[in-house]
This record gives C-alpha cells, structure tokens and sequence, in this order.
C-alpha cells in the first residue's frame, strides 16, 4: 500500500464514472460489514463505477468481472485509493 | 438404495437451469419447514442407480444473516447429503469460489459444477480445471446446463463414477454411502497468527464440550464464533443449558429452585461460554488495536486471498483484457441510461401488463363460459331449492371465482419469469430504489405494486406471490401488506358503477385521481409498517447486477407452471369453504311463508348478511353507508366485483351483470339517499378497505404467519373506515 498517495484516497461515494481503484478498507461490522464482505469488496481488490442509477443512487460497480450494486449511504463505508 | 445430491451454488450461477436439466420433469416443490424458503426436490437416474436432487436456495455465503443460507446450510449440516455438487460460475470464478470454500470447510463431500463454460470461453477466459481440481482437491466436471441433458453428461457421469469406484474399494460401506475420504478435501486456509491461534484454542474448547462435534467439523465451528455467528453462539448458549439439565437430574430438582443446580449452570458458563468469549473477544480487541479491523474481516479477506494465490497458479488465462466492455454493459448504457431508462421500464412494464390482461381475457372468458354452461344445465337439471341454489351460488361461483383467475396469473408469472431470468428485474430495483427506500421499501417492491394494479386492473393475488423476488424480509413484508390498496380488476366495476351514477362527465379524470389515490395510501401505508411495527433498518442493498441471459424456455414454464399450481391448490381449497359461508348468511334464515311480498330486497335483507348489514348501520352511517351498501362490502369480502351485484340484489334488481351496470347507475343516482358524497366515500372504502379473501390467504401463506392476514384485515378496514368517514363528515359539513 503506498502510503504517499493519500491524497487519492477517498470514499466510494465521491469515485466519478468509469474511474477505479483499490479497496483500502472495508468500515462497517455486523450484517452490513458481511454482505458487502460476502460480495467480494475486500480491501486489495480492484473497482471501477460502471454508472448510477437514474437519480444517482445506487452506484453500480464493477468487481472481479461482475457487476455490483450498492446504496451510497452503503458505499460511504468503503475508501479507496483511486488509480492514476 | 437412493443417494441423496444437494446442488449449492450462487443466484444467477445457473443452478436451477441445471436442475431442470438433471431432473426433467420429475421434480416437486415445497417449502423448507417454518420458512417460506422454496424447497424443490427431483429424482434421476443412470445406470440403474436412483440419485435424489435437492436444490438449495442460491446463495453467495454460509453465514447466517439470511434466511436462504441458513437453510442451506441446516441441510448440509443436518442431512448430511451423500454429495454437494457446488455449481461454479466459470465466468465469474472467484466470487463462486468463495461458496466452494465455505462449502469444504463445513467437511463435506464435494464435486464442483463448473458451469458457463461457453460464457467464460467468450470473454476470452480459459480455466485449467485438472489443476483447479488438484489445488482444491475435488473432483471437477465442466457443463453447459443451458443445453440440458447434453451440456451435463460429463457431470453426471463423474458422479456416478465417484460412486461406482467408492463401491469397489471400500466393499464393507453400504452401497450407497460412498467413501468419504475420497472427496473430502482437507481444506485448511490459514487466516493468520492470531486466528489461527484462536481458531485452535477454542477447538479445543469444543471437542472437550463436544459441542456440535456429531454435526460439523470443529474447526469450522471456531470459525463460527470467531465470525460472530448467531445461530452458532445460540446453540451454544442452549448447550450451555442442556449441559447443567443434565447435571442437575443427578440430584433430582427443580432447576430453577435448585441451588446446586446454580452454581453448576454459573460454572458451566464460566467453563463453556465464558471461556469461548474470553478468546474471541481477546483476539477482537488485539486486531483492533493493532490493525483497526474485526476478525470476520479478516477471514473475509483471507479466503479471497486464498481464492486469488490459487488462481495465480496458472488455473484462469485471460486471453483479452477482461474490462473490455461487454454486451450486457452496452445494453445497461442504454436501458439504465438517465433519461432513457426509465422510459424503457415504463414501456416495458406497461406492455407486459397489457399483453397479460389482454391475452388472459380469452382463456378467462372460456373457463367462464364452461362454469356458466355446468350452472345452466345444473339449473335446468335439479330441483328448485335449497341444494341447488347452494351448489350453483355457493360452489360453482366460488371454485370457479378462483379459476377464473388463472389464466391471469399464468400469464402474469410467465412474463415475471421472463423478466426475473433476464436479468432485467434487477435493473428495475436498481433504478426505482432511491423512490422506494423513502417509504421503507425496496426497488424490487415496485414488481408486486404494479401486477396488484398499479396502472389500474391487475389482481393482488399474483402481486403479492411476485413479492417473492424481494429478499430482504422487512421490506417484503411491508410490500406485500400494501400491494392490495391498489386498484385490482375487481375492484374497477364498482368505481365504473360509480363514476357511471355520479360523475359521467369527468370519468377519464376521476379514474386517474383513484390511481393516484391508491398509490398514495399504499405508499403512506408502508411508511407507516415500517416505522411501526415492521421498524428496523433497511436491508443492505448490496445486489449482483446479473448479464443479461436469454431465458430457456423450459425454464421459464417450469416456473410458471409451478406458481400457478401452488396457487390452485391453496387458494381453490379456502374458497370454496368461504363461499360457502358466504352463501349461507345471505341465504339464512329464509323469510317466513306468510310474508306476501317476496322480492330478493326483502330475503336480503331477512338473512344473517341483511341483519348484520343493518345492526352496523348506526356505525358506517358515519362514513354515509346504509345496509344496502354494508351487505354489498360484505359480499366483496369473498370478491371484489360482489359489490356491484350484492348492491344489485338489495335495490331489487334480479341479476346484475358487472360488466352492464347502466340499469342499476340510473337507480343509484336517482336514490334519494345516495349522494355524491356517497359514492365519493364508497370508491375510497372500496379502494382501502380489507383485501378479498384469496389475497388474505395469500397473505397468510406467503408471510407465513395467518396473523398477518388477519391483521390486513382490520388494519385495512379501519384504515379504509377512518379515510370514509373523514371525507363524509368534511364534505357533509361543506354542504355537499
């Protein structure tokens, strides 16, 4: 993890259309924490937002090939370091 | 001997399209005990030997947060299946694999299903199963379910080849049981110093306990409790209990008066549970401190870690870059574009409707036909009287109230299944979520809202079976409590009437102000559940935005065929009583023989209905209904369109026909004590008022729980009531 770049770590709600990056950390417990755990949002793994929905939320995502869908209130919980 | 298979395997991975492929036709459905969980089992054969195929509901993981894991689980835990075969995704590798592990550290046998190949081989994605296979140490068949039998030979014949070799080697087992060790993986994924150190110490707890060590491998128990498991730390706790009962038995005592008995149960938590949660919490705050993350955190991470050095070993070649973007992401550019997208989903949803209702009317119209030509020639065949009028009013009209039905709700659950195996449903919830979360619901709520007549003329029944889509219970049971405010086909004979009597002019108006209405009470109903007695957070939303797949045809009749059924069996055997009853209080008592004037008017209103009509009169007067209107809501318990012809009986009008109500708007109209107002009040009682009683069933059944339906009918009621009566009053006092 390169400690330099903190400057690019941000939260999933702010990441803007077709950019990526890693997964830094992954703040929530209990049911939440697991369900987005279960999905493959660990940190190290890569993302990159593939749209919004009509009124902006949900944010779609895109993980290991798939496509994913989450809440921005949800989505708050991850920070990612964007790629440059 | 039979041999038990249990297919486990993520939504969308295509396991039920290759339980079809497997069983054929040979399959029935249930419900797991307690749960509203789909249970579908089904038989094959091969080579003379019989193998038993349970589907497991699809699922990404074994924890025990949602309903469909933990019966997945129970059952592989507690029905020890001869086999797991774990369907794989191959276009989608890692993810899917996260089940497998879980799946082979619960210690069972596994073979794995690796399904899609043709899709992986698209994008451009080879996957070496001989080293897959090695690394995890199950054996791995490649299918195609989508091409049926054909695409699943190879799997089949893997099976039966685990079974056959398992027979010959090892000749003292049973036939059927095979031998284990042979597909038990040892599978042991190290999830670091602290855990593993955690992991050890509580197994050792466990085996001294021997807590659950008959059902599950021990090992995979620490887990658990390492994982927080409820289920689990539940168990735990009864053990806890069971342990000091028995204990206690020794000195023959009340437990909960026995002091010995006390202590005992304090040390035994002290020796059991205390004891798990010293490590547990122990290792907790440690990971905290040092690396701010929680131990189920970190085995999540590990076991994706896991999944990712295995695949590095020269199992997955990409031969393109996997971004690349693919068809299904061109069509989502378009169908979930901002502007677009929503125009889409309204034309889509709209035509479904329209195709469903239009196409149904001709196959509903004949099973009408053939009821009114069984009741005609019943007619001309019995003698007047009591058995006759109870079999053509009471029987005939309530079974054949029910069929009537179905070619609707087969067509509405073909197009359901169409959309739902498309994958285009769940582009439907992610675009409507943001709207539906206001009000506590979810964007998959918006499915049941629109088949109950959302756009006015659906039906409630199918409505609230479609709230089967929804997975988060909260917001399903909120859903489906609400989907009969809105405007079913029954319900719009009565406003036709009325509209008809009272406000010809401004029809097209008033018909939309009612849509808008029933959408608004349905809406603010829901609120209402879910910050009262469905309270509570909302489900994550967190869903898998499947590729867009071409549904099999099989498939999809499969489906359908399997909804309806369900609902002729339960329904069509409650109607049938209830119609019945219904029969009787508007029969009974009959009038006396020395009462000159016999019209129906006075026989309805001599019978138990006609009584109760009028003892409530001094109540609904307030909302301006006399027992006319009483007896007629009544009616409209057992169906919707009953208030129009009960209404019919008490104005003295032999046989109304629902659809020709021009006789009876006149009268209405020219009744003095009918108003405006009155028809204003009746429309919105109509719309709120308790759901007919198939929907209640429906309720009952798909809530699993007949409080809930009785709850939907007074909560409806009252709520209808309280709205009625407020607008008589409010408009009585502004003169009208």
């Amino acid at each position: 993890m390169n400690r330099m770049s903190i400057k690019s770590k941000i939260a999933l709600r702010e990441m803007k259309d077709n950019q990526r990056g890693i997964i830094l950390s992954v703040n929530a417990n209990g049911e939440m924490g697991r369900r987005i755990r279960d999905m493959g949002l660990v940190p190290g793994a890569s993302i990159s937002i593939q749209g919004r929905a009509p009124l902006y939320d949900p944010v779609a995502i895109r993980i290991m090939g798939f496509t994913l869908t989450l809440r921005n209130n949800e989505a708050d919980y991850i920070m990612v370091e964007l790629e440059s | 001997m039979e041999t038990t298979i249990a297919l486990a395997g993520n939504p969308n991975s295509g396991k039920t399209t290759l339980f079809n492929a497997l069983t054929g036709a040979h399959q029935h459905v249930g419900n797991y005990p307690g749960v509203t969980v789909e249970k579908k089992c089904g038989i094959f054969t091969f080579d003379d030997k019989r193998f038993n195929v349970v589907d497991l509901p699809g699922t990404y993981s074994l924890t025990a947060y949602s309903l469909e894991e933990v019966v997945a689980r129970d059952f592989l835990a507690l029905e020890k299946p001869d086999m797991v075969i774990n369907i794989v995704d191959a276009s989608n590798l890692e993810r899917n694999l996260y089940l497998s592990l879980q799946i082979l550290e619960m210690g069972l046998p596994v073979c794995i299903a690796l399904n899609m190949m043709d899709v992986a081989k698209k994008r451009g994605v080879t996957i070496d199963i001989e080293k897959l296979s090695k690394l995890l140490g199950v054996p791995i068949a490649a299918t195609v379910a989508r091409d049926g039998k054909k695409g699943t030979i190879e799997l089949i014949e893997t099976i039966s080849k685990i079974f056959h070799t398992s027979n010959d080697s090892n000749n003292q087992q049973s036939n059927s049981k095979i031998n284990n060790n042979r597909l038990l993986s040892l599978i042991k994924i190290s999830y670091g110093n602290d855990i593993d150190n955690a992991i050890l110490d509580i197994e050792k707890i466990v085996n001294e306990y021997s807590f659950l060590t008959d059902k599950y491998p021990s090992r995979w128990v620490a887990l658990k409790f390492l994982e927080n498991d409820e289920q689990i730390i539940k168990l735990a706790q009864k053990h806890g209990d069971l342990f000091d009962r028995v204990l206690c038995d020794t000195c023959k005592c009340d437990p909960n008066k026995c002091n010995i008995f006390k202590q005992i149960s304090q040390q035994c938590d002290t020796k059991f549970i205390q004891k798990i949660f010293q490590i547990v919490t122990g290792v907790s705050e440690h990971l905290q401190q040092t690396e701010e993350t929680y131990p189920e955190a970190v085995i999540a991470d590990r076991r994706y870690g896991y999944i990712n050095s295995l695949l590095k070993q020269g199992v997955v070649h990409h031969h393109y870059d996997s971004e690349k973007l693919r068809t299904s992401d061109k069509i989502d550019k378009v169908v979930t574009h901002r502007f677009l997208g929503p125009a889409i989903m309204v034309a889509i949803l709209y035509s479904m409707y329209h195709f469903t209702f239009t196409y149904s009317e001709l196959p509903i119209s004949w099973l009408e036909g053939l009821f009114g030509l069984l009741s005609s020639s019943l007619d001309s065949i019995m003698a007047d009287g009591l058995i006759k009028s109870l079999v053509i009013s009471g029987v005939i009209d309530g079974v054949g109230g029910v069929l009537g039905f179905v070619p609707l709700i087969m067509f509405m659950f073909f197009f359901i299944a169409i959309l739902e195996d498309s994958g285009y449903l769940a582009r439907v919830a992610y675009m409507l979520d943001r709207v539906f979360r206001v009000f506590g619901l979810h964007g998959s709520s918006v499915m049941p809202f629109i088949i109950s007549g959302g756009i006015a003329g659906g039906c409630a029944v199918p409505g609230i079976m479609a709230t089967r889509t929804l997975k988060s219970p909260k917001e399903r049971l909120a859903t489906l409590l609400t989907v009969p405010f809105m405007n079913c086909g029954a319900k719009l004979p009565v406003f036709i009437l009325l509209i008809a009597a009272f406000f010809q002019e401004h029809r097209a108006f008033f018909m939309f102000l009612i849509t808008l209405i029933a959408w608004i009470g349905a809406l603010a109903a829901a609120k209402l559940f879910r910050s009262t007695i469905i309270k509570g957070q909302s489900t994550p939303f967190v869903m898998e935005l499947p590729s867009y797949r071409l549904p099999t045809f099989t498939s999809l009749l499969i489906h359908t065929w399997e909804r309806t059924w369900q609902y002729i069996k339960k329904a069509g055997t409650v109607i049938l009583g209830i119609s019945i009853v219904l029969w009787a209080m508007m029969t009974f008592p009959s009038v006396p023989a020395d009462i000159q004037n016999k019209t129906p008017e006075t026989a309805l209103k001599y019978s138990i209905a006609g009584r109760i009509g009028s003892s409530i009169e001094n109540i609904t007067q307030f909302a301006g209904f006399d027992w006319r209107i009483n007896i007629a809501l009544l009616g409209g318990f057992a169906a919707k369109e009953v208030v129009v012809s009960t209404l019919g009986t008490a104005y003295s009008l032999s046989d109304v026909d629902p659809e020709q109500t021009d006789t009876l708007a006149k009268k209405l109209s020219n009744s003095p004590d009918f108003r405006p107002l009155t028809a204003i009040s009746l429309i919105i009682f109509t719309m709120f008022y308790s759901p007919c009683f198939v929907s209640v069933v429906c309720i009952s059944r798909e809530s699993g729980s007949w409080r809930w339906g009785l709850f939907s009918i007074l909560f409806n009621t009252a709520f209808a009531f309280t709205f009625a009566v407020i607008i008589y009053q409010l408009g009585s006092m502004m003169g009208f």
